[in-house]
């Protein structure tokens, strides 16, 4: 049985459908994650979680329990804040201390457990302190350890990483992985970059508009996305209108405008003759040397002068969002293309791909 | 780092108004106050001149203060003006926390139109207003009573309670509420261990705004209070303006001003000492 259980969930604001009947599990030490633009109705779906609001239609059940009738405070679900929501008139040790309190936790149980998760945080040494007296990332970490103390069955976490800056947001993302191992507790995390999802979760569900559009591991996000909206908003992608010519079971053909027939892998609900998007990562494509291009399974002969644009090494899950576009540049691994002889000494290609303009959108 | 000479004279520029205002028309007539405290008073009111000639009064004297500390009834009267200026303080609290609790928690909008209905009383005259309860309360056998005061004083100074508390609370972050319920806390322990203590500075200068002026008020004693309730505002205003008596007016007024800043001087202690203790 799944951990949390959220059943054809519907949320409406007025004329907006902020969620649109969501079903989605999540299992019991996971770490989840709900990926999506701002206003797809993941925070709304996160309050609705911790029982700041309720769903129009549908319900939501934590171990096997329906939690409708269970106000906030009840659930044994805790939330860190995008703000932090720290009690600015408390010290880190009170604010920590907090939480137990409201369970009614012996003194002794409360310090000997603010200790260890404080310690948990690395922050042994600031329990006197005021949250206005801590760095942003100090702030996170008081957060988390007062979210975490009464070992909450799961931990909502709201878009926790976004006050931080960049350098600081890596370093909070290896210390939530190692945090979320260490105390084994179920998270569910919410948050608009893609790298953050993708680095941090074991699955994510893709929103948009108040639906999921596809909810997967991270690899399979990024290697089979369900829709053109996932293949874009996850990672780098060059989109190319395409034509099915051929559809089985072992592996799709395509039309694809001035490339000609391309290859590709299976997909599901792929018909002859459909339209549609063919996504390609850019590490994906190589350049290689007219003769061995045939140990790849598309190629398509070219000229130096057909390409321009830079070349460079790009961690796929890291890069800037860039795309094929008939006289756009080109995202294309250089190892490759060094490699291949057509571009011997400098890390520069200059050229044009000339690809066909942009079929209408299936 | 220096101040720029400039910034510094920019400055003076601008407090330098609103400061010699204070020191000319505070500083200064407090001083005379206490010096008038010390004098004779004259023979048809005002004060005796500072030099004495032959045959009357003069100079300075320590006889106002004598007077004051020998005889119980002074102390009496500061007491049953604190009492009751605490009292209203507690009631006028008690009656506009909940009521700026609800405006600082409506929607932006509404907020502003209920701030001006609380001010709206004081576009009426301070004495109509109070004129307007002696109509009220006399059919009801209440008028000229203690109870008429603190009905009086509690209605005139309920704006000065709301507004610092709404200002206060309406500062609060929404987040920190959903933050206590979400650690557990119910209803009643959000209110007393979030919300309460972070406005705690509202409590403070509103209390500050309603106990003082009340504390010196005597309008309102004279219209709905008895005989019996007397204030030490009364007495200040009596000795202007009844007796004559400057000099005895002058040290009633003087006492008053250091029993407020003796008041103000150990809530600011407590006051510190709690948020070192929070």
């Amino acid at each position: 049985m799944p951990l949390l259980e959220i059943r054809n969930v519907t949320r409406r604001f007025g004329a907006l459908t902020a969620i649109d009947n969501v079903t989605l599990a999540i299992e019991a030490g996971e770490f989840f994650t709900l990926l999506g633009p701002s206003g797809c109705g993941k925070t709304t779906l996160l309050r609705m979680i911790a029982g700041f609001d309720a769903p129009d239609a549908g319900s939501i059940w934590l171990d096997g329990r329906d939690l409708a009738d269970k106000p906030p405070e009840q659930r044994p679900v805790h939330t860190v804040f995008q703000s932090y929501a720290l009690f600015p008139h408390m010290s880190v040790a009170r604010n920590v201390a907090f939480p137990l309190q409201m369970a009614k936790k012996p003194p002794g149980e409360i310090a000997e457990k603010v200790k260890q998760a404080l310690a948990e945080v690395h922050l042994e040494d600031k329990g006197a302190s005021y949250p206005h007296e801590l760095s942003g990332g100090q702030k996170q970490r008081v957060a988390l350890a007062r979210a975490l103390v009464t070992r909450p069955r799961m931990l909502l976490l709201d878009e926790p990483l976004g006050a931080l800056d960049a350098k600081l947001r890596e370093q909070m993302e290896i210390e939530l992985i190692s945090l979320q191992r260490d105390v084994g507790i179920t998270f569910v995390f919410v948050t608009h970059a893609q790298p953050e999802a993708l680095a941090l979760s074991h699955r994510i569900a893709v929103m948009r508009d108040g639906r999921v559009e596809q909810m997967d591991t991270p690899s399979r996000l990024y290697g089979f996305p369900a829709n053109r909206f996932v293949a874009d908003f996850i990672g780098n992608c060059n989109m190319l209108p395409a034509t099915v010519s051929e559809a089985t079971p072992h592996g799709l053909r395509l039309a694809v405008g001035a490339l000609g027939e391309v290859a590709a892998p299976p997909a599901e609900r792929a018909r002859s003759g459909q339209q549609g998007v063919l996504a390609l990562r850019p590490e994906q494509v190589h350049i290689v040397a007219a003769n061995t291009a045939h140990e790849l399974k598309n190629h398509f002969a070219g000229r130096r002068d057909d390409l321009r644009g830079r070349t460079r090494e790009r961690h796929a899950h890291r890069g800037a969002a860039r795309q094929f576009r008939p006289g756009a540049r080109a995202l294309l691994r250089s190892r490759r293309a060094r490699q291949s002889g057509l571009a011997p000494r400098r890390r520069r290609l200059s050229g044009r791909l000339t690809w066909p303009s942009r079929a209408p959108n299936a | 780092m220096a101040v720029p000479r400039a910034e510094r004279l920019t400055k003076w520029l601008i407090a330098g108004p609103p400061l010699a205002f204070l020191l000319a028309f505070f500083l200064l007539p407090s001083l005379i106050m206490a010096l008038a405290s010390l004098r004779y008073p004259g023979e048809f009111g005002g004060l005796a001149p500072l030099a004495a000639r032959a045959g009357e009064e003069g100079g300075l004297t320590l006889e106002n203060y004598v007077l004051f500390f020998g005889d119980w009834i002074y102390a009496q009267i500061f007491a049953k003006s604190l009492g009751i200026a605490a009292l209203t303080t507690f009631v006028c609290l008690v009656m506009a926390y909940p009521l700026a609790l609800l405006i600082a928690r409506s929607p932006k909008k509404r907020r502003d139109f209920m701030v001006l209905l609380v001010i709206l009383p004081f576009a009426s005259n301070f004495l109509v207003r109070v004129y307007a309860w002696m109509i009220i309360l006399g059919p009801m056998d209440l008028l000229f009573t203690r109870f008429a005061v603190i009905v009086g004083m509690v209605y005139v100074h309920l704006p000065f309670m709301i507004l610092p508390l709404y200002t206060n609370l309406e500062k609060h972050d929404p987040a920190l509420l959903d933050a206590a319920q979400d650690l557990g806390a119910n209803a009643w322990h959000t209110f007393w261990r979030v919300t309460f203590p972070l406005s705690l500075p509202g409590v403070f200068s509103g209390s500050a705004l309603v106990f003082i002026p009340v504390l010196g008020m005597f309008a309102i004693p004279e219209l709905l209070g008895g005989k019996g309730d007397w204030m030490v505002g009364n007495m200040i205003k009596e000795a202007f303006l009844g007796t004559r008596d400057w000099p005895f007016g002058s040290m009633l007024s003087l006492m008053l001003t250091l029993a407020v800043l003796a008041i103000a001087g150990a809530a600011a202690l407590f006051a510190r000492r709690g948020a070192r203790d929070a």
